[in-house]
C-alpha cells in the first residue's frame, strides 16, 4: 500500500519536474541564442515525463504502449524532416494529430465512466471532446487547403453562418444533457459526429490569406482542449502543457487578428474572399515598369534597400535567388533589410523561417513597425510578392475592405518596385492603387526568374561599366 | 473532492498567466519555431494515453488509447525535429563584414 503511494508520489515529482522544464523551453526560446536550449529543456521534460508514467502501478501490458510509440515515432521522423515550405501544413496537421489524441482519451474515458461521472467532469469532458473533434477535423482541412489538395477558395453559400451556429448550438446542449444525465449513452457520439463536422463547415469559407489567424486559433483551440483533458483526469501536467499552449495560440491569433485589423468571428464568419470584385469597373490605368537591367541600376545606386516578402516569394520559391540579391546588394555596401508584415505568408513567422533557411542572418529580419519608421530615409522598397500587406488604400481609403489594417508603408520609399506576375488584384480582390503611383515601378516576371535577372545584372555589371 | 478541482482551477490560472508572460516575450521572428514547440509540448497528452492502453480497463479503451499514443507521439517526435531543425537556421551577421 505505501509502496503504491510513494511510487504514485514519485511520478508526480517527476511530472513537476516536466512541468518546470516546460516553462524554461518557452523561456529560453525568447531569444534566437538561447532557444535551441529551450527545445532541449522540453525534450528533457518530455523523456521525464513519459518514462515516469510507464512505472505507473496501474499499467498491466505493456504491448499496445509499445506500439503506440513505435508508430508514433515512425509517422513522426518523415514529419519533423518536410521541407521548409511545407511547415504550415505540417503544423495544420500536427495541430489536427494533437486533437485527435484528445478526442480519443476523452471518448474512452466517457465510455470508461459511464454514468458515474461528475457533472464538473462531464462538463470539461464535452468541453474537450467539441474542442478536440472540432480542431481535429478543422485543422485536416487547413493542411488540406495549405496542401493545395483541397481548394485555396473560399466556399461560402447563403445561411452558412445560420447552419454553423446552429450546429454548434445543437452540440452544445446534447452536452448538456450529457452533464445532467451521462447515462444517456446513445448522444455521446451525436455529440462528436456534431463537433467533426462543424470543424469542416468551420474551415470551408476560409481563404489562404486566412490561415495565419485560423492556424492560431486552431493552436489556441487544441491547448485548451488538452488542458480540459487535464481536469478529466485530474494531472496538473496536462493543465499546465495545455495552459502553457493554449496561451501561446491565443496571442498569436490576436496578433494576427491585429495584423489583418480583424476581429476572430470576423475571420470565422466573414467571408473575406468573396468581395465582389470592382476591377471590372476600373479603367485601365496607366502603370510604369521596369526590365531587369534598370531595377539592377536603381537597386546599386541605393543606399538603403527595405525587402518586403510575401506569399508570393514563397510560392515561386524565390528565396534562395533572393538571398543572392542581398549578397551582391550588401557587397556593393548597399543597406539591405527585411521588412516583414506579420501576417505574410501562411502562418505566424512563416517568411522569417524561409528566409532564415537562405542564409540571411536572423538581425536583418525587421518587424514593420521598425521599417516603417525609417521608410522616408528609405530609397528602394522591393516588394516581392507581396500584395494586400502594402496597399495605401488600408492606410487612406475608408472605403477599402482593408482599411485600417496595418501596412507595410512601401509608397514612402523613394522607389517602390514590385515583381508580379501580371496587374491581377490579389488575394481579397481589391485593387492596389500603390500600383498607379509615380514613384512606383512594376517589375513583370516569375519572382525567382526576375530576382535571378537582377543578380545576373549585377554581376555582369560589376567590373564596372 | 471539491478542494482537488480548485486546486486544479487554481493550477490552470497560474499556468495560463505564466504561458502568457513567457509567450508576450518570444519575437515574432520565432512565432513558427513558437508554434512547433508548443504543439509538441501539448503531446505531453501522451500520458494519459499510455495510461488508457495499459490499464487495460476495456478493449475500446485499449485501442482508442493505442491510437492515441501514435497521434501524440508523431507530435513529440516530429515537433521537436522540425523545432530544433528551423532554431539551427537563424544565425546573426558575422560581426565584422569583410
Amino acid at each position: 500500500m505505501t509502496g503504491i503511494v510513494a511510487g504514485e508520489q514519485f511520478i508526480e515529482v517527476l511530472y513537476l519536474i516536466a512541468v518546470a522544464l516546460f516553462i524554461l523551453s518557452l523561456k529560453w526560446l525568447s531569444s534566437p541564442s538561447t532557444a535551441r536550449r529551450g527545445v532541449f529543456a522540453g525534450e528533457a521534460g518530455m523523456l521525464i515525463a513519459i518514462v515516469g508514467t510507464l512505472f505507473y502501478k496501474g499499467i498491466v501490458d505493456y504491448r499496445g504502449i509499445a506500439i503506440g510509440l513505435v508508430l508514433g515515432a515512425i509517422i513522426g521522423v518523415p514529419l519533423g524532416n518536410v521541407a521548409m515550405t511545407a511547415v504550415p501544413q505540417r503544423t495544420a496537421l500536427s495541430h489536427a494529430f494533437g486533437a485527435l489524441c484528445v478526442t480519443l482519451v476523452g471518448t474512452a474515458e466517457f465510455y470508461l465512466r459511464t454514468p458515474n461521472v461528475s457533472r464538473f467532469t462531464m462538463s470539461v469532458l464535452s468541453l474537450e471532446v467539441i474542442l478536440g473533434g472540432l480542431t481535429f477535423t478543422g485543422s485536416l482541412m487547413a493542411a488540406g487547403k495549405l496542401q493545395e489538395v483541397l481548394p485555396q477558395r473560399p466556399i461560402t453559400y447563403k445561411g452558412q453562418n445560420f447552419v454553423n451556429l446552429a450546429m454548434l448550438l445543437v452540440a452544445i446542449v446534447i452536452a448538456a444533457m450529457l452533464v445532467l444525465d451521462p447515462s444517456r449513452i446513445a448522444l455521446y457520439p451525436w455529440m462528436v459526429l456534431i463537433a467533426l463536422i462543424f470543424g469542416v463547415m468551420l474551415i470551408i469559407p476560409i481563404g489562404g490569406a486566412d490561415m495565419p489567424t485560423v492556424i492560431s486559433l486552431l493552436n489556441s483551440y487544441a491547448g485548451l482542449s488538452a488542458a480540459a483533458m487535464g481536469f478529466v483526469l485530474d494531472s496538473k501536467l496536462l493543465i499546465v502543457a495545455g495552459a502553457l499552449d493554449g496561451a501561446s495560440g491565443f496571442i498569436l491569433s490576436v496578433n494576427m487578428s491585429k495584423a489583418m485589423n480583424r476581429s476572430f468571428t470576423n475571420v470565422l464568419f466573414g467571408g473575406f474572399g468573396q468581395l465582389q470584385t470592382t476591377a471590372a469597373a476600373q479603367e485601365a490605368r496607366p502603370v510604369r515598369s521596369a526590365t531587369a537591367e534598370e531595377a539592377a541600376a536603381i537597386l546599386s545606386a541605393a543606399g538603403k534597400v527595405v525587402i518586403v516578402p510575401g506569399y508570393g516569394m514563397a510560392v515561386a520559391q524565390a528565396q534562395h535567388k533572393v538571398r543572392e540579391l542581398f549578397d551582391a546588394l550588401t557587397k556593393r555596401g548597399v543597406d539591405v533589410t527585411f521588412g516583414i508584415h506579420p501576417v505574410a505568408g501562411r502562418m505566424p513567422g512563416h517568411m522569417n523561417v524561409l528566409l532564415a533557411e537562405a542564409d540571411i542572418p536572423y538581425d536583418k529580419l525587421l518587424e514593420m513597425d521598425q521599417v516603417n519608421g525609417d521608410m522616408p530615409q528609405t530609397d528602394v522598397a522591393l516588394v516581392i510578392g507581396a500584395n494586400d500587406v502594402t496597399n495605401p488604400a488600408a492606410r487612406n481609403d475608408q472605403s477599402s475592405p482593408i482599411f485600417g489594417m496595418p501596412i507595410i508603408d512601401v509608397d514612402k520609399a523613394h522607389t517602390v518596385m514590385v515583381i508580379k506576375r501580371s496587374m491581377a488584384p490579389g488575394f481579397a480582390g481589391i485593387d492596389n492603387p500603390l500600383y498607379y503611383l509615380d514613384n512606383n515601378l512594376m517589375l513583370f516576371g516569375d519572382a525567382k526568374a526576375f530576382v535571378g535577372n537582377i543578380v545576373k545584372e549585377l554581376s555582369g555589371n560589376s567590373g564596372g561599366h | 473532492m471539491k478542494g482537488d478541482l480548485l486546486t486544479s482551477l487554481y493550477v490552470f490560472l497560474l499556468a495560463a498567466f505564466i504561458g502568457f508572460e513567457v509567450i508576450r516575450r518570444v519575437s515574432p521572428l520565432l512565432h513558427t519555431p513558437l508554434m512547433s514547440l508548443t504543439n509538441a509540448l501539448d503531446a505531453i497528452a501522451v500520458v494519459g494515453a499510455i495510461i488508457l492502453a495499459g490499464e487495460k480497463k476495456s478493449q475500446l479503451a485499449t485501442i482508442l488509447g493505442t491510437i492515441a499514443i501514435v497521434a501524440a507521439t508523431s507530435n513529440i517526435v516530429g515537433g521537436f525535429i522540425i523545432t530544433d531543425r528551423m532554431l539551427k537556421m537563424f544565425k546573426a551577421s558575422k560581426a565584422p563584414k569583410q
